[in-house]
């Protein structure tokens, strides 16, 4: 089971560039609204025909414009789930599953595998009802049967939680969960959210500009995000343009040169999370003087905006538990430790 | 008094409604589906019949339908039937003028409903003919009966293209409209009023059923059934 895709779609001012393989696994494609991450899944599902390039899954050809395939969304059995469910609003619940099921030619067959459909989706009960009239958790739990009664070989899921409530979103998303481990083949998930693609993907592909930058496990891409779009989109909160001298960084917006393990590639960004900046003992290396430009309280931490004392630039910020806020040194004096510095290109 | 006018009316106007409910339909779902650059021509041709003066359209399809016509000479001699001056002349002109309003409305409901629906239908596998008819339709079904209201009521109004295409001709040709403008021409005032009421009783019925079409449809929906579709 593998698909594999390799195509490029001229959009006028957009041009689309997508090239990445997935196995049974979930592969996320990571990117901010507007990144191609939606037309990529489209041109998959077939409603989109990209200019040039190929598109195979399990060994089928669903589109190879070298060949001239280019196969009918009808025909590709690839599942979709789009970002508002796009369930029939003027068929029940029920008439939407058997829409779905219309290949199997009994209508007593349709009807069980429908029911058997909507009690694994816990939907029992609510077959009369219109979309309209379910949550949307529940419209969401039925799109999924939809997709999955008609047995695609490819499940996609656009966006698939940004149209609920954020206090909806845990208890789906983990529904999701379970459905993604249940189908077994492979799964793409297409998201804007660091959190969502962390906790659902094996592997995550960065998305910007029509492009694909980097796949990779998870783990490494969260460790080092190789890109700006890159540390960005895994949530990196402090990032500053960078040079790197005579085996230092300089980071002239932070006022700082700092010592850090130099990648092999093009440095153009320094960047640290939120998290690892640290209070230290006594001054040291890439260690600095610091003043607080503000001090937020969030819920469960502080973050507080800081920056090198007396250098007018942008703060950085800094989030701590509450209790290390309480116990924070007076001397005033932060870290940047050099194994949490990213050093990343443009 | 005579009720031939009236069968008449009820005949021309049902013929060239059905015949411009798929029309309209079907050009409207093929247009929306059109490059833009053809889209933009094909759109100001087929929606031409509205803005031009019926009579100017009457013109046309004397021109082209008369006996010593393109169409109508050809015809004439291959079937000895001619195309204008019978009774069925009339629904040239209301297919015609009826057209765009259909037309226009199915493609604003066309256009305005969600295209994820039509998308995740045929990721489900199902066939083009079903998605058009089992989904589409229905979940336009509001715009379109809007649109074949709006073309039955005008195809039974309309006077201008009919009257050249048509004539009038008492027991043959004549409709509500044209039986109106020959006895208030004829001075037969009491009787034109008496076609005036029969018009204006037709009319009331006509919005009146699609009033109470809207409030069933209401009821039945509850409200915001369609979401985000509507």
């Amino acid at each position: 089971m593998a698909l594999s895709v390799d195509i490029r779609k001229d959009f006028g001012g957009f041009q689309l560039e997508a090239a990445f393989e997935a196995g049974d696994e979930t592969l996320a494609l990571l990117g901010p609204s507007g990144c191609g991450k939606s037309l990529t899944l489209r041109a998959i599902a077939g409603i989109v025909t990209p200019d040039e390039g190929k598109i195979l899954l399990d060994g089928r050809v669903l589109f190879d414009s070298a060949a001239h395939v280019n196969l009918p969304p009808q025909a590709r059995r690839v599942g979709l789930l789009f970002q508002n469910y796009a369930l029939f609003p003027h068929m029940t619940l029920e008439q939407n599953l058997l829409a779905a099921l219309h290949q199997e030619p009994d209508r007593r067959v349709r009807k069980r595998k429908a029911a058997e459909a909507l009690e694994r989706f816990y939907l029992t009960g609510l077959e009369r009802l219109r979309p309209a009239q379910l949550s949307g958790g529940q419209q969401q739990r039925a799109a999924l049967a939809r997709i999955l009664v008609s047995r695609p070989a490819l499940l996609m899921l656009d966006e698939p939680f940004s149209a609920l409530d954020s206090h909806l979103r845990w208890e789906v998303e983990q529904e999701a969960a379970a459905v993604i481990e249940d189908f077994g083949g492979t799964t793409l998930l297409v998201s804007h959210s660091r959190d969502e693609v962390y906790r659902l993907a094996d592997r995550i592909a960065v998305c910007r500009d029509g492009h694909i930058d980097a796949v990779g496990e998870k783990w490494d891409l969260f460790r080092d995000p190789v890109s700006y779009t890159g540390a960005l989109l895994t949530g990196c909160k402090n990032l500053a343009p960078a040079q790197v001298s005579a085996g230092r960084v300089d980071v002239p917006q932070w006022g700082l040169t700092l010592t850090a393990p130099l990648p092999d590639r093009q440095v153009a960004w320094a960047g640290i999370r939120a998290h690892f900046l640290e209070a230290a003992e006594e001054p040291g290396e890439n260690v600095f003087p610091y003043e607080v430009v503000r001090t937020v309280e969030d819920t469960f931490s502080y973050v507080l905006l800081i920056r090198k004392r007396g250098f007018e630039g942008p703060s950085l910020r800094w989030e701590m538990s509450k209790e290390a806020y309480h116990t924070l040194p007076a001397n005033g004096l932060a870290r940047l430790p050099p194994e949490a510095l990213m050093l990343l290109t443009e | 008094m005579d009720w031939y006018p009236l069968l008449n009316s009820l005949r021309v106007a049902a013929i060239s409604t059905s015949v411009t409910f798929f029309l309209g339909i079907f050009s409207a779902w093929h247009i929306a589906r059109v490059p833009r650059a053809l889209k933009g021509a094909l759109d100001v041709a087929l929606t031409l019949p509205l803005v031009l003066p019926p009579t100017v359209i009457g013109y046309f399809l004397l021109v082209l339908l008369g006996p010593k016509g393109p169409v109508g000479g050809p015809f004439l001699a291959w079937t000895g039937q001619r195309l204008v001056m019978t009774w069925f002349s009339a629904v040239f002109a209301t297919v015609l003028v009826t057209f765009p309003l259909m037309y226009r409305t199915a493609r604003g409901a066309f256009e305005s409903m969600d295209p994820t629906l039509v998308y995740s239908a045929q990721t489900l596998g199902l066939s083009n003919p079903y998605i058009f008819w089992r989904i589409v339709m229905p979940v336009c079904r509001q715009g379109i009966l809007a649109g074949t209201v709006l073309a039955f009521a005008r195809a039974l109004g309309e006077y201008g293209a009919t009257s050249m295409v048509a004539g009038y001709t008492p027991g043959r040709t004549a409709t509500i409209s044209t039986t109106v403008y020959q006895l208030w021409r004829e001075g037969d005032d009491a009787l034109a009023f008496r076609w005036v009421l029969v018009n204006l009783a037709i009319s009331c019925a006509v919005l009146l059923a699609v009033n109470l079409l809207e409030r069933r449809e209401s009821r039945h929906r509850g409200g915001n059934r369609f979401g985000a579709v509507c």
